[in-house]
């Protein structure tokens, strides 16, 4: 390939993506992430210590303030005040005991609140039964592993509704790929820091269906920004024929076949798998049921066929400093690859 | 009043040329130049940090926004966070000390003057060491880059692969080179305070403000030490091939968050406690009235400063340490409120039965009373372990020490410049032009960081480029970024209140503000001596003794 040509594929793939292109459109708005609408008793668990240690801090700040309004407000230099400064007064035991010991006393509430609290979310295991999932952080997404179904998946946490009456928590154990992350889905549970070479533990017990959202607490490097969690509790019979969809190869539909050959063809398959091909890479995220996520890039895209093209053509532009490189194809090229994206689901 | 000043120094000032008046700066050793040169290099990089916030603030006034590329916009978190705390704060900070001690202890300059210069000078060096990364950062890959790893820098993302090029170590030489100048002005502000005190001033007569220095440069040893010593092994790791916190290698990246955060956190009061000591000298004399309960306000920051040492890993509350850990360092975290409780009750209490002077000095320092219980509450809030769990990390911390560092630092740093720069400079700053300097700064302050608190509630966490909409997060993160337009309107009427006052400010006499500790004993600005005479002390307000021979403090003390 000469110069010239690499060039005009230079321009034609910036063509492709307009420079200064918009933003990438929100995914699915809203997103309650509130600390105040937990889902789980995990959550709620802190919310309720919340509410305890801001009313607690509220009743301290307004003594205070009012306090300090009304020594502004009664002691103001008066127009008309002597030239006599006012009495001195340089301590006063009584006084500063009171206003020691009750500091004191509020500590040792909260202390014991604090106490309390880490000691249920640090030394509760999860029951035996919980559901495993081995969440691997990576610059920047997320990849989860069902151990007991053999799935492997990306960014969307899918689990089931744990029914109150037999309990099936969620057990997250933590690893990182490169560098410190933290899981962290406010409406589910606090969050935990992901290490590399170092296993950390999290479990929350879903209680509602939904969605819930979440991303990298951690600062990361270039787009921890763009390291959203997408967490979907399904009803225990749809999560079970989510797991059935994702135990299976991926799909081959003809419609997808020319663009089948050239994701084998190129470095696509070095860094990406597709169960059923040659394509094992561990580099990014598995695309064998791609279609059944709602995301692409770990939520910084809806995934919608315009999306794609995007993403493919030049992922720097959408995402810039992610590890995934332009792959240089023709425009045709590219419908074609999107095209097979879209068989995989 | 000028009791104990000789000669005036008009003689010496006036005509000289630029040349032997620039010699004169670069070479001095006279505390009070070497504390103007700290000041005013801590508040141009007050002006460069502001303005990396100011940007920050625009790319996230609203959501989506592709102002600025995500590396520069991680640069200019790291480069603020750094900044602030090293090149702002410290610097200002112990020019301050430079300045007052001294001369509040009647001496004639610090212990080692020659080793003070010296220790400026390792912090102007290492501040542009660190600002030179914006030229050269990449090295031989080209192009300039300033650090992007985040101010606390945390292992790995901080080894050579996931850090290219040499942003990382200028972070790294320039804070070490900078933290040595600190610790070696530590050394010598100890050294001072503890063998050239005046005839008569005993510790327990020792403004307070001396005292907060006293401690404050215990903290600063304990905690650059280890600080240096992880930086020297993080530039190990990085040029030599060591792996002490790199886990592919064995490595570990938790033993760096608690190296650095053993040095993080008693830097947290390093900054700090000098602003309680200028409140604690500014809010008696515009009170009128004398420090209420001078011993246990010792006591409480002697206390703050032992605590502040151990209670490091309530930053890594999300790491997962066993529980019994986290739960003493919630412990100890919140205990920290109780003497900071204390000197909050002391300031008021010495409020109370006064006659408030509502010059700019101490509206600076009654906002910071009023503020930076804020800062407290929401400090005690985080260190209950499960709530932290929920909001470290997220802008709910950002909002807390924001709260914490600019209503408390940042606002007592301006009090002291408006109380002291008469003697400073002999010329008084303009009071109006303070006052809206001040109602500005405070109103742009609370409108920028009230929203932190709230898009941290609603699950918005620090350090991302950009957010999507959809969270509620949009509406906080404007009103935020409009805070900081009234905030720059602010800081203008300072800069101009400075030149103006600078050229032609009402001239200033030995003790303007009728004061009672001994730099107001002296002229304004003082002579290179400070005091023709040793001066002799016999209470802890040696001026109220000679104002009021009929009532002195020796008989109450």
């Amino acid at each position: 390939m000469g110069p010239t040509r690499a060039a005009i594929r230079v321009i034609e793939s910036a063509m492709a993506v307009p420079a200064g292109s918009s933003p990438p459109a929100p995914v699915c708005p809203p997103q309650n992430t509130s600390i105040f609408s937990p889902a789980t008793e995990q959550a709620a668990r802190i919310t309720e210590v919340t509410w305890l240690v801001i009313g607690i801090c509220l009743l301290i700040f307004v003594v205070v303030e009012a306090l300090l309004v009304y020594a502004i407000i009664r002691y103001r230099r008066r127009r008309d005040a002597g030239p006599h400064d006012p009495p001195q007064v340089y301590g006063s035991g009584p006084i500063e005991l009171a206003w020691t010991v009750v500091p004191i006393l509020i500590v040792v509430v909260l202390g014991l609140v604090a106490t309390r609290g880490v000691f249920s979310i640090d030394t509760e295991h999860p029951p035996p039964h919980a559901l495993p999932v081995s969440v691997i952080a990576h610059q920047w997404w997320w990849e989860f592993r069902y151990p007991d179904q053999g799935i492997v998946t990306a960014n969307e946490l899918v689990v089931p509704l744990s029914d109150p009456d037999e309990p099936r928590p969620i057990a997250l154990s933590l690893q990182s790929a490169d560098v410190v992350h933290s899981f962290w889905v406010p409406r589910l549970a606090g969050k935990k820091d992901v290490f590399p070479h170092r296993i950390n533990t999290i479990w929350f017990d879903p209680t509602t269906a939904g969605v819930y959202h979440g991303q990298c607490s951690e600062y990361c490097g270039r787009q921890h920004a763009h390291m959203l969690i997408l967490v979907r509790v399904l009803p225990k019979p749809e999560w079970e024929q989510w797991v059935r969809a994702q135990q299976a190869p991926a799909a081959e539909v003809p419609s997808g076949a020319a663009g089948r050959e050239i994701f084998l063809s190129t470095a696509c398959v070095k860094c990406h798998t597709v169960r059923g091909t040659p394509a094992d890479g561990t580099f990014a995220p598995d695309l064998t049921h791609l279609q059944s996520r709602t995301t692409i890039a770990a939520g910084t895209l809806a995934n919608t066929h315009e999306n794609l093209l995007r993403w493919v053509t030049d992922p720097q532009q959408v995402k810039p400093g992610c590890n995934m490189p332009a792959m240089q194809l023709r425009p045709d090229q590219i419908e074609q690859v999107v095209a097979y994206l879209e068989t995989l689901h | 009043m000028t009791v104990f000043t000789g000669e005036q120094r008009g003689a010496v000032g006036g005509r000289r040329s630029w040349l032997v008046e620039l010699h004169g700066w670069l070479t001095t050793v006279d505390h009070k130049r070497i504390a103007v040169l700290y000041i005013v290099s801590g508040l141009v990089f007050l002006l460069v940090a502001g303005t990396e916030a100011s940007l920050m603030r625009l790319q996230l006034a609203r959501p989506d926004q592709h102002i600025l590329p995500p590396e520069v916009f991680n640069r200019l978190f790291t480069m603020h966070g750094t900044t602030m705390i090293f090149l702002v704060g410290m610097p200002i900070l112990l020019g301050a000390a430079n300045f007052l001690v001294p001369l509040m202890i009647g001496a004639r300059d610090l212990a080692f003057p020659r080793l003070n210069a010296f220790g400026y000078w390792l912090f102007l060096f290492g501040a542009l060491l660190l600002y030179f990364s914006y030229i050269g950062g990449m090295g031989v890959y080209g192009a300039g880059s300033a650090p992007d790893v985040g101010w606390f820098a945390y292992s790995p993302l901080t080894q050579k692969t996931f850090s290219r090029g040499h942003s990382t170590d200028y972070w790294i030489l320039g804070i070490l080179i900078s933290g040595m100048g600190s610790m070696l002005t530590a050394i010598n502000l100890i050294t001072t305070i503890v063998t050239m005190r005046c005839r008569g001033m005993t510790f327990m007569r020792m403004p307070l403000f001396c005292w907060m220095m006293l401690v404050t440069s215990v903290l600063v040893i304990c905690a650059f030490a280890p600080l240096t010593a992880a930086q020297i092994m993080l530039l190990f790791d990085r040029q030599l091939g060591s792996h002490f916190f790199d886990p592919e290698h064995a490595g570990s990246s938790v033993l760096w968050q608690h190296l650095f955060w053993f040095f993080g956190h008693p830097e947290v009061y390093i900054l700090i406690l000098p602003t309680f000591g200028f409140i604690s000298e500014i809010v008696p004399v515009f009170s009128r009235k004398v420090l209420f309960g001078y011993p246990l306000m010792v006591m409480a920051s002697m206390l703050i400063g032992f605590v502040s040492l151990a209670v490091w890993a309530h930053h890594m509350f999300a790491v997962g340490m066993v529980a019994p850990l986290n739960a003493y360092f919630a412990w100890a975290s919140m205990l920290i409120a109780v003497p900071t409780g204390i000197k909050i009750f002391n300031w008021i209490a010495t409020m109370y039965g006064g006659q408030l002077r509502f010059q700019t000095p101490m509206l600076f320092a009654t906002a910071f009373v009023a503020m930076f219980t804020i800062g407290g509450l929401t400090g005690v809030m985080l260190a209950v372990a499960p709530f932290d769990l929920q909001v470290t990390d997220s802008y709910f911390v950002v909002g807390h020490f924001h709260w914490v560092l600019f209503s408390g630092t940042l606002f007592g740093i301006f009090g002291a410049v408006y109380y002291w720069f008469p003697k400073v400079t002999g010329r008084m700053l303009s009071e109006r032009l303070g006052r809206w300097h001040f109602w500005l700064i405070l109103t742009g302050f609370i409108v920028t960081f009230t929203p932190m608190l709230m898009s941290g509630f609603l699950g918005m966490p620090r350090r991302i480029y950009t957010y999507q909409t959809g969270h509620g997060w949009d509406v906080w993160n404007l009103i935020s970024s409009l805070g900081v337009l009234v905030q720059i309107a602010g800081m203008l009427f300072f800069v101009l209140n400075v030149i103006v006052s600078l050229a032609k400010g009402r001239r200033a006499d030995g003790d303007p503000w009728d004061a009672w500790t001994l730099e107001w004993a002296t002229s304004s600005p003082p002579a290179p001596y400070n005091f023709a005479e040793e001066p002799v002390v016999a209470s802890r307000r040696p001026l109220w003794d000679l104002k009021h021979p009929e009532d002195p403090d020796t008989e109450y003390e």
